[in-house]
């Protein structure tokens, strides 16, 4: 799980128009799931292409198991790539696209003096057969090989690409917003089966998607990104719990961001009280972003509380209710099981380990106030397909 | 199917007197192809004669062998030429790829007679300079030694340009069919090609050549017709040596057109039926077989 | 990788270079220059002359090109409104007499509207023309068709016809069929629905079409000789014997295509500023 695979050194990708990649560094180890999350035209495609060998950076390095790998076109390269719309060939079968990489030959690579020269070997005919039904098997396509691509639902389309890129055995696999095009029962079924494929075949898998609740539930790591750089790297819990800035922190579930000043290591002051956290290593009384779940926050009655507001809406979601309280002109989101009518004055209590306090940023006042409630909400739960035309665009 | 789905009958009969009005002289055609009488107006029996006389017709012959030659040629040239171009006009950034498009445009819009005396002009001056070279140097090529003398031929306005014209007039309408096959396709297929171990021109024939070949069959067969059909460009870049089907049809119509024209012309029309007719029904088949594999 | 794709375009990119735009260049050349290549604008100047020829071209060229369009529109319509086995044929009925050479087919038309011809003997078969002459006290006993300006417009209706119904007709399948209930759904009758969707929604085909039989019937030049008789002259007829016929002067030919040309782009200029911002030549 420790032996790094891939490394992208200070890349930078730039076109006339701007800045698509902006320094990114960043290594990726055998056999993990990592995840590049962000917005579109955050640049994580971009990365993703650099990786398949798309595109090329302007600056930087592609390492490869340690070679560099910058010129290397995406033929010669050990990665496999699922496309978004996952690019099936439409004029073959099920079998044939699968079969497709299987009959280019094997890449037979020998090293002499440290320089390798590859050459195509061809396989018979009688091993493509057993690797196709094999992997079909994998992705619970058997029976399917005769059909048409334009005969299969979406999700079986997937199965197929992903098939497709898997046979060819690559030791990494890159899926560029595979399930963007499913609808959601079919997204959470896909979810369990691409980890499930990922464990089975012990390979590296780098995903790239919009949606966060797929990249906590999938990923070992987390890359988070936005504006051509990376704002935050962890696993799951680190970035959920520990948000690095306000845009990681909005981006990666519901939060309510507020400024705060930091008195002492442990003491954070918000609203003119001081509230006791984990957080030290700050300056004396330098202002930072204090996050707090929506979930984390104790709603108690209106006197024994350490801040009191009042309900503005209140909304059934379900598991819980979305409750907006206002705290002296600033609204919160906090999620309660239980009902409490507009109107109500309530107090509420913060433990220690809900607050999270971050350092000053340029995102800082641009995210987690719930003032524009309904607004904000629908962006957030937007989750619907948005194809990253931007960064497609570029590709001369 | 796209507007309302019963059909009236008086959009029936409309469609009925437009074709009739579109293949009676046709038909009338082919009828006194088939006449004893050397008249297209009185009809005196059934008779085969005219397809006799026609195959001793070397005029004619030679004519009908030219327009297949030059269609052949030029379909096969623009169809290479234009499908590689299309797909390299689309690789290109818009700001050249607009302007290119609209020269591309121009000999499917302008007026035959014009691209006609535009490409004479052209060849007249092409072919008078070079001619001028030609009886003025001599290359001599120093070959170990021994001294080579190449003589340079005189031309003049013949096959060959009458064939560059008919190719360049081809080019646009493969283009003009390729290029939505082009845009349709899914961008990311070339680069799931090169993923799965594809060089580029692998990828050229395993996916976008199979992904195309609608636009790049309908391109040619566009192509052809246009050939086959054309009468105006031929006209002015033939040159007097060389006549196609539809030059010798034009001279024939100032003296009188004989039927042995007729007799030609259904040959023709009865070989694009025969073969229009076995490829939509072997089309039909495949669809029907293909329709009964998925379900 | 995607620039060096684009290089697959370099050799058809000089190929236009020689054979697109040199010839024009040509033809501009000869336009302003006299027999010994010295500069002359009285090519332009002699235009005048012709003025009855410029007149009656564009004028055919119109009228054949308004009654391909009302021909040409209930037809596509019509045929659009087929069914999908219909559809599969249909461009190649369109197109099949395109393989009878356009001269033969004119001249089967002529040999139709001859003084002696299938219209006239059917005419008198029928009586008509004893019917006339009794009633008028008249002596005939054949409309004269060839020759008029009539013929020649029917000769170019009937040629150029298919190029007005392919581009309508591949709009009109095309069309999504939700829109038009979306119009309907909204409250448009089937004549609204037509006007304010199905004809906007064509016009790109329209457009295309209008081109494609404008541009032929203005410039053509056997036509107009086979059933004009030769007394119908058009600027086809003037060009073309200013290079292979009897008054040979190639300068005052490229001088007559070059203003034909140039009016024939401007028109097509306005129109499509009509059609704002539609798609240009769905021929396909």
């Amino acid at each position: 799980m420790s032996k790094e695979l891939i490394r992208l050194k200070d890349c930078v990708m730039a076109y006339d128009d701007g800045v698509v990649l902006d320094h990114i560094n960043l290594y990726i180890n055998d056999k993990e799931f990592l995840t590049l999350l962000g917005p579109s035209g955050c640049g994580k495609t971009t990365t993703l292409r650099i990786i398949g060998g798309f595109l090329t950076p302007t600056s930087g390095d592609v390492l490869f198991d340690g070679v560099r790998i910058n010129h290397v076109p995406p033929h010669k390269r050990e990665v496999n790539t699922v496309f978004q719309k996952y690019a099936l060939f439409p004029h073959l079968n099920v079998y044939e696209n699968v079969a497709f990489g299987l009959r280019l030959g094997k890449t037979v690579t020998n090293v002499v003096n440290g320089k390798s020269s590859a050459k195509k070997v061809k396989i018979p005919e009688a091993e493509i057969h057993k690797r196709v039904m094999e992997m079909l098997e994998i992705v619970n396509l058997k029976g399917f090989e005769k059909r048409s691509i334009s005969a299969l639902s979406g999700g079986q389309q997937q199965r197929v690409a992903i098939a497709r890129a898997l046979v060819n055995q690559p030791k990494v696999l890159l899926l560029d917003e595979p399930l963007g095009a499913l609808d959601m029962r079919l997204r959470k079924d896909m979810q369990n089966e691409l980890k499930r494929i990922q464990q089975e075949m012990g390979i590296t898998f780098i995903y790239v998607t919009h949606d966060q609740e797929e990249a906590l539930a999938m990923s070992d790591t987390v890359v988070v990104m936005d504006g051509g750089r990376i704002q935050q790297i962890g696993t799951p819990e680190d970035i959920y719990n520990e948000p690095k800035n306000a845009f990681v922190a909005d981006f990666i579930g519901e939060s309510n961001i507020i400024d705060g000043i930091m008195r002492a290591d442990e003491v954070v002051e918000i609203f003119n009280r001081k509230f006791r956290c984990l957080d030290k290593g700050f300056d004396k009384d330098e202002p930072v972003d204090v996050v707090i779940r929506p979930e984390d926050v104790d709603i108690v009655a209106e006197n024994q509380g350490q801040l009191k507001g009042t309900v503005t809406s209140v909304t059934f979601k379900g598991v819980h209710y979305d409750t907006i309280v206002d705290f002296y002109g600033f609204k919160w989101l906090i999620q309660t099981t239980e009902y409490h009518p507009v109107g109500t004055v309530i107090g509420i209590h913060l433990d220690p380990d809900c607050i999270h306090v971050m350092k000053k940023s340029e995102y800082s006042g641009m995210f987690g106030d719930y003032s524009s409630y309904s607004e904000e909400y629908e962006e957030i739960g937007d989750a619907d397909y948005e194809p990253e035309e931007e960064e497609n665009g570029h590709e001369e | 199917m796209s507007l309302n789905k019963k059909n009236s009958l008086g959009n029936r009969i409309l469609i009925g007197v437009v074709f009739f009005f579109l293949y009676a002289p046709i038909l009338l055609l082919i009828f006194y192809s088939f006449n004893a009488a050397d008249s297209s107006v009185v009809w005196k029996g059934f008779s085969l004669r005219w397809y006799a006389k026609l195959f001793q017709n070397q005029l004619i012959i030679k004519s009908v062998y030219n327009t297949l030659l030059v269609s052949v040629l030029a379909t096969l040239i623009a169809t290479v030429v234009g499908t590689l171009s299309a797909i390299g006009l689309y690789s290109m950034r818009r700001k050249f790829r607009e302007p290119l498009l609209t020269i591309n445009n121009i000999p499917m819009m302008n007026a035959d007679i014009v691209t006609g005396v535009a490409m004479c002009l052209f060849f007249v001056a092409a072919l008078s300079g070079w001619n001028y070279l030609a009886s003025h140097y001599r290359l001599i090529i120093d070959l170990f030694g021994t001294q080579y003398r190449v003589t340079f031929h005189q031309l003049s306005l013949g096959f060959g340009t009458l064939l560059i014209a008919h190719i360049t007039f081809n080019i646009p309408y493969v283009i003009l069919s390729v290029a939505p096959k082009l845009r349709q396709m899914d961008k990311n297929l070339v680069d799931a090609a090169q993923d799965l171990g594809c060089t580029w021109p692998q990828a050229f024939f395993k996916v976008i050549l199979p992904e195309i070949m609608p636009g790049i069959v309908s391109g040619a067969l566009i192509a052809f017709t246009m050939s086959v059909d054309d009468f105006v460009i031929s006209y002015f870049t033939a040159g007097s040596s060389t006549s196609t089907l539809a030059m010798q049809i034009y001279s024939m119509t100032k003296k009188g057109v004989t039927p042995e024209i007729n007799a030609v012309s259904t040959i023709l029309f009865g070989v694009v039926l025969v073969l229009l007719i076995i490829v939509n029904v072997r089309e039909i088949r495949a669809e029907k077989a293909a329709a009964k594999r998925v379900y | 990788m995607k620039n060096k794709r684009s290089l697959l375009a370099i050799p058809y990119v000089g190929w236009m270079a020689f054979f697109v735009v040199a010839p024009i260049i040509m033809v501009v050349i000869y336009a302003f220059t006299t027999a010994d290549f010295s500069f002359t604008g009285e090519n332009f100047t002699r235009m005048g002359t012709f003025t009855v020829i410029f007149t009656r071209s564009f004028k055919l060229a119109i009228i054949a090109t308004l009654v391909c369009l009302l021909i040409g529109y209930p037809l596509s319509y019509a045929m659009a409104k087929e069914g999908k086995g219909f559809q599969r044929v249909a461009m190649l009925l369109i197109m099949l007499p395109m393989w009878v050479n356009f001269l033969l087919r004119t001249y089967s038309m002529m040999s139709i509207m001859e003084n002696n011809g299938l219209i006239n003997q059917f005419f008198a078969a029928i009586g008509l023309f004893d019917l006339i002459n009794n009633v008028f006290g008249t002596d005939i006993h054949y409309f004269k068709m060839i020759g008029t300006q009539g013929a020649v417009v029917v000769g170019m209706v009937y040629n150029y016809l298919p190029f007005m119904v392919l581009p309508i007709y591949s709009t009109l399948i095309k069309m999504d069929n939700t829109l038009l209930e979306a119009a309907q759904d909204l409250g448009a009758d089937t004549a609204t629905v037509f006007r304010k969707v199905i004809l906007p929604l064509s016009l790109p085909g329209i457009l295309s079409g209008v081109t494609m039989v404008f541009v032929p019937s203005v410039s053509t030049f056997a036509i107009s000789r086979l059933l004009g008789g030769g007394i119908q002259m058009l600027l086809g007829d003037l060009i073309e014997q200013q290079f292979l016929g009897g008054a040979y002067n190639p300068h005052l030919g490229s001088a007559i295509a070059l203003v034909m040309m140039v009016i024939v782009v401007a028109c097509m200029w306005i129109m499509n500023r009509f059609g704002e911002g539609e798609e240009q030549a769905v021929m396909l």
